[in-house]
Order: structure tokens, then C-alpha cells, then sequence
């Protein structure tokens, strides 16, 4: 398990992930040495994966972020594995989710402008398999985003 | 709007992957030296493709066995202005994500618990009490991944 020393070095990495070790290992309170062990031995337990770059796709063109909340017709046994495998060849579609509550899968589609969505949402989106019902939520402003958690 | 070659593409998306990997590494792979590929990433940087990037860790192993999406519909807009809403639901530590949407909802957020009984903590006394708080739906993540995008 972690202790209060990983944890700390886990709070400031995750608020600045970009940050140079010698800075982290300073903010941390833990000399650079100590860092670069403790930071390998959560690489080898498992608990940090790594450093994912975020993409920011208006930056490419993209102008345009969707939820999707989908319901499935679940009288279909296979019906989440078939519109998973067939959303996973819409290149769009940059977040699967699946829940536990009143809708069964989210996903997020990116466009490069609404003529761009309308066709992807009724070439690419409508036409996956055993949708009961869906739902679009247009992302206006990303208010929060840094998906940090509480250590 | 910055044009991409097939080679900024695979450094894009490399970037994803591991955001700290280093342009010596990443020009061998690419076949680039270690200053071409470090001045395509500058010019990636420059032109804001990537956001601020995030720690890829295991919540499980963290302690953090639950993440929840709501969709939250104000109730009183007018008398609350949406500057105080997203003030203070971006202030509470478990929620990651805080995004202003259109549709059903006025706002999703990404909010990560220990359990359900902690769920229901910081949804009562954290979320429900937040001014101009109305319909509140919650969905709990079974399954989440995350895709390339169209690149």
C-alpha cells in the first residue's frame, strides 16, 4: 500500500504533470533520489500507469464535443458487445462508457463543425446496432478538466 | 488550425500515449533526429494541441473503487448565475470533470468516490446543496476507454 510520502509526491504530480523532477521532487518535500524510487516502485505496483498527453482537438479542427447517452435494447443478450465493437470503428468517437443506471453507454464524438456531425450522426452514429434511444448533450465550456483525485 | 504530416500525426498520438517521452526517443522511432523531432513538437506545442497533461493512475489500487457521471439541470436560473454554480462545483475535490452542456442537462460532471456509501456523501452534503441545483441524474461507470481519435 501508499504511504503519506507517496501520496504527497501523487498530489503535486498530478496537479503538474509537466513539471521537471527536480521541481516535483522539491514540492514533494522529498530529495530527487527518493522521487525517482518512489515513483518507480507505483510504476511496478501498477498504481501509475503514466503520463497520457491530452489532446486539444479544436487545436486540429474539431470544433465540435458530444455526448451521446445511449440507451439498448437489452432483450438483445449481445447488444452491449455489438454496439461496442461497432462504435470502436467510428474514428470520432474518442470516449466509451458503459453504466450502471438509467442509460447504458456514453459516447463522446468530436466533429469538425455541425454539417460535419449531422453526417456522422446519421451515417456513422444511427446506424450502430440495437439502440433503443438516444441522447445528444453539445459540450458549450469546459469548466473543469484536470481529473485529479482527492489523495 | 495547424496542418499535419503523417509524421506530426504519429507524434500526436505518441504524445497521447506518453506524454513525457523524450524527442531523442521519439525521433528514433520516427526515424527523425533528435532536433527535427524536437522542433515538431515545439511546433505542436505552439500551436495548442495538447492540453495539460494527466497522470494515468489505477483508482482501484488508489481506493477509489467508484466514478460517477451526473447531469445536472439547474433549477433557478436567473436568481443563481452560472459563474456561482461552476465556482463552487469546481472547488469540491471529488469532482474531476465540470462541463457546461446543452440539451437535457445544463452541466455534466465526472465525480470519483471510495464507495457508494462515499458517493452518497459528497452527493448530499456536497452536490445537492450547491445554489441553483435541480434534477440531478447519476450513472455509475461499469467500463471506460478511451480511443485514439481520428487521426
Amino acid at each position: 500500500m501508499l504511504d503519506d510520502t507517496d501520496r504527497r509526491i501523487l498530489r503535486q504530480f498530478q496537479a503538474a504533470p509537466d513539471l521537471p523532477g527536480a521541481e516535483l521532487a522539491e514540492r514533494a518535500g522529498v530529495t530527487p533520489s527518493t522521487l525517482a524510487r518512489r515513483l518507480a516502485a507505483m510504476r511496478d505496483k501498477g498504481v501509475l500507469r503514466g503520463t497520457r498527453g491530452v489532446i486539444h482537438w479544436p487545436a486540429l479542427g474539431y470544433e465540435l464535443e458530444v455526448s451521446l447517452r445511449v440507451a439498448l435494447d437489452k432483450t438483445v443478450s449481445s447488444a452491449f458487445d455489438e454496439f461496442i465493437v461497432a462504435a470502436r470503428q467510428v474514428p470520432e468517437v474518442i470516449e466509451i462508457q458503459t453504466f450502471l443506471g438509467s442509460i447504458d453507454v456514453r459516447l463522446a464524438v468530436i466533429a469538425r463543425d455541425l454539417t460535419h456531425y449531422q453526417q456522422l450522426y446519421r451515417g456513422r452514429i444511427l446506424t450502430l446496432p440495437h439502440i433503443s434511444d438516444i441522447e445528444a448533450l453539445m459540450h458549450v465550456a469546459l469548466v473543469k478538466s484536470d481529473e485529479t483525485v482527492p489523495l | 488550425m495547424i496542418d499535419l504530416d503523417d509524421t506530426d500525426r504519429a507524434l500526436v498520438l505518441a504524445l497521447a500515449k506518453d506524454a513525457g517521452a523524450s524527442a531523442g526517443s521519439l525521433g528514433r522511432e520516427l526515424g527523425l533526429s533528435q532536433p527535427a523531432c524536437w522542433r515538431r513538437i515545439q511546433r505542436l506545442r505552439e500551436a495548442g494541441v495538447f492540453r495539460k497533461p494527466r497522470l494515468d493512475l489505477d483508482l482501484g489500487a488508489l481506493g477509489f473503487g467508484v466514478t460517477v457521471f451526473l447531469g445536472v439541470k439547474l433549477a433557478t436560473k436567473g436568481r443563481v448565475s452560472l459563474e456561482d454554480f461552476e465556482r463552487a462545483v469546481s472547488a469540491i475535490p471529488e469532482v474531476q470533470i465540470v462541463e457546461h452542456v446543452l440539451g437535457a442537462f445544463d452541466y455534466r460532471l465526472r465525480v470519483v468516490a471510495r464507495d457508494i456509501p462515499d458517493f452518497e456523501r459528497v452527493l448530499r452534503r456536497r452536490i445537492m446543496t450547491l445554489p441553483g441545483v435541480g434534477r440531478v441524474e447519476a450513472n455509475v461507470v461499469l467500463t471506460e476507454e478511451r480511443r485514439p481519435g481520428p487521426l
